[in-house]
């Protein structure tokens, strides 16, 4: 069971690599949506430090929702799908090795990334640390849950706009914990609200590890059956 | 009659430049451009590290600019090369023009990102941010560097060569044509959002001491271009050999 | 696979699809070594009943008893479905394509040779799928059979873009596994002239 796990995300991560689309794509989204916007608010150096976490944290949400709609809907469409269900790997199992596949090819690069936007939206280097612990502990939920979203929507037409709709609404506590812990460090609360932040995000990134592949497979069995 | 001459126009092309005959030639070229690309550098490096004088505003950091202005440079002209390239491959169907011009995008993009970032680590002693919007240049630089970006992912999403080119053509054509808007449209920005003084990067004029190491740096830089160019498209022709190859695999050798 | 006695029953099952009946009140039985061959017109149910049997679709009404295999396993991790999708990725190559389902449905990670020799695959080992024709395609997808070695086949028109040869091929293939006591249950058009073939028409009776 353990071998037809990291089988499965093994060849997730090596189809990843050859199309060279999901990550990769995602990381010039979250790029080019972070550059447009001081276009849109003004260069003052001031105002953009100010809503940096926010914006890094919104920009990031969205290039990973991006790439989420390919996660159960590329195999469906072949009919991988259908003869992965026939494996002895539990459904819940399979949600796991997609979504986690999606995390290491997605939401690991664009936490990467991140620091380097941060620069350029002019982020105070207190701000660092907790706002990159915060994306990792934030992103794996990204992933996790939207796997709930791409697993609802599996086989309906435009289901990506769909899911991206879906799923916002979990997304939300996300957001809030995670600006929270980068705002706490550049002086907006004070640090114990950071620190706060933190383990809260920590507590929704490890109930969306459950919540997820449960969620998910669930979803899967309803809608391919 | 003028779709006639066109056609023996084009023919003439390919009896011209056919792959193979490209593949020939650029072998013989491909040393010597190296050795030019070497000697280029290696001088215009010395004299702009060791054998110019700092700047009396700058100082030391205006060593950066004989890197920076030629990247610049080339990245503009990588786009260039890219767009004429996609005009010749979608008007007279040229079968290296789209080979040209598929690896002429990471070669730009790379001296864009080079200019990016020495720009960037220019401005931090400059202005005291690692980046600055109020540089119309370095931001200008920044959305060519994502047209690079996107046409790149353009000829890497579509599988199939004859189509990806086709598409990636009209990509790089409008792309060209909007450049000088978003151009405009930054340096509009600029002005409007333009604090009292921001200290650019072109500075007021340049000092003949320094225009030998630019020169030099600009003329080597241009020759590692072509010399890139060179490398990437032979590698490109083999890379479709070997998918020819592969097809034939299949479909010759199918039912044994 | 064992020699063991296999034997799949299934009584008064019916499907329904979209809130329409596709069949009902279907039983038969089958032991191992025999062969069944679904044939009906177009949507009698044919690729429903594969489904079901799958474990892809759900039963409506009706018992699937499945004995002499392992009794941990559903009928579904006990059995290979080849359905109309070939299931494979552009950018994995043959070779890549083969030991991925050895591994992960059989946890066999060595050894998918065999099955690239047994489908005329083997000189094309190291090719993406993407460079194969639709009939190479579907013997990729066939070789999962022989990749992992699983008691029951559920094949929904297998031999769909393949030639004479190889159509022979699949057939040499199927007798093979009767032979060492498996089950196939089978929808085709084609008549694959199989020893122990037995048939069963879906749809007559909903005509009415």
């Amino acid at each position: 069971m353990t071998r037809a796990f990291f089988a499965l995300l093994a060849r997730d991560l090596r189809l990843a690599v050859r199309l060279g689309g999901g990550g990769g794509m995602a990381v010039f989204f979250f790029l080019v949506v972070i550059s447009l916007l001081p276009f849109g608010i003004g260069p003052d150096r001031e105002l953009l430090a100010k809503v940096a976490p926010g914006m890094l944290w919104v920009a990031l949400l969205l290039a990973a929702l991006l790439t989420l709609d390919r996660l159960f809907q590329a195999d469906y469409e072949d009919g991988s799908l259908d003869l992965l269900t026939m494996g002895l790997l539990p459904l819940e199992l399979i949600v796991v090795a997609k979504a986690l596949g999606h995390w290491l090819t997605t939401g690991l690069p664009l936490v990467v990334a991140a620091p380097l936007l941060g620069l350029m939206l002019n982020l105070p280097g207190e701000a660092y640390p907790p706002l990159i612990l915060a994306m990792l502990a934030g992103t794996p939920a990204l992933s996790f849950l939207g796997a709930i979203g791409a697993a609802l929507t599996v086989g309906v037409r435009r289901g990506g706009l769909l899911a991206s709709l879906l799923v916002m609404p979990f997304y939300v506590p996300v957001l809030i914990f995670g600006v929270g812990a980068a705002d706490a460090a550049t002086g907006g609360f004070a640090g114990e609200a950071g620190r706060q932040s933190l383990l809260l995000l920590g507590a929704v990134a490890l109930a969306s590890l459950v919540l997820g592949p449960l969620g998910g497979a669930a979803a899967l069995r309803a809608n391919l059956r | 009659m003028a779709g006639m001459n066109m056609i023996s126009a084009a023919q003439r092309f390919h009896a011209y430049a056919n792959p193979a005959r490209f593949m020939a030639l650029s072998a013989r070229l491909l040393m010597p451009l190296a050795a030019l690309t070497a000697l280029l550098t290696g001088a215009g490096l010395w004299f702009a590290l060791a054998a110019s004088p700092p700047d009396y505003q700058q100082g030391e950091t205006v060593r950066i600019m004989y890197v920076h202005v030629p990247s610049a440079w080339l990245a503009m002209m990588g786009y260039g090369v890219m767009a004429v390239a996609s005009a010749v491959a979608l008007i007279f169907r040229h079968p290296l023009a789209d080979v040209c011009a598929k690896s002429a995008a990471p070669i730009g993009a790379a001296f864009t990102f080079l200019a990016l970032l020495t720009g960037s680590l220019w401005g931090a002693p400059m202005w005291g941010t690692w980046w600055e919007w109020g540089d119309a240049r370095l931001v200008s630089m920044l959305v060519l560097f994502f047209l690079y970006l996107g046409y790149m992912a353009l000829w890497a999403t579509i599988e199939e060569p004859v189509r990806a080119a086709r598409a990636a053509a009209v990509l790089a054509l409008v792309g060209s044509i909007n450049l000088p808007v978003i151009r405009y449209s930054v340096v509009w920005w600029n002005t409007l959002h333009q604090p009292a003084s921001v200290f650019r990067m072109d500075g007021p004029t340049i000092a003949p001491s320094m225009l030998l190491p630019l020169g030099l740096m600009g003329a080597g830089f241009t020759l590692l271009f072509v010399t890139l160019l060179l490398v990437r498209m032979r590698a490109e022709i083999l890379r479709r050999r070997v998918r020819n190859l592969r097809l034939a695999q299949a479909g010759g050798a199918g039912e044994v | 696979m064992t020699i063991s006695e296999l034997s799949l029953s299934v009584r008064d099952l019916a499907c329904e699809r979209g809130g329409r009946l596709v069949f009902e009140g279907l039983s038969f039985s089958l032991r191992g070594g025999e062969a069944l061959v679904l044939t009906g017109s177009n949507g009698a149910g044919k690729s429903s009943l594969l489904r079901q049997l799958a474990g892809l679709l759900d039963v409506a009404q009706g018992v699937m008893a499945f004995e002499g295999g392992d009794p941990e396993l559903s009928l579904g991790e006990q059995a290979h479905y080849v359905g109309h999708l070939d299931a494979l990725k552009p950018s994995m190559t043959v070779m890549e394509t083969v030991s991925f389902w050895r591994t992960y449905l059989g946890s066999i990670p060595e050894g998918a040779d065999t099955a690239l020799e047994a489908l005329g695959l083997a000189h094309l080992a190291d090719l993406p799928a993407a460079y194969l024709s639709a009939g190479q395609r579907r013997r990729l997808s066939l070789a999962r059979l022989i990749a992992v070695p699983r008691p029951v086949w559920l094949l929904d028109e297998p031999t769909v873009a393949l030639d004479a040869a190889s159509v022979a091929r699949l057939v040499a293939l199927m007798t093979s596994h009767l032979g060492q006591g498996g089950m196939i249950v089978a929808a085709t058009h084609l008549d694959l002239g199989l020893a122990e073939a037995r048939q069963l028409r879906l749809g007559a009776e909903a005509l009415t």
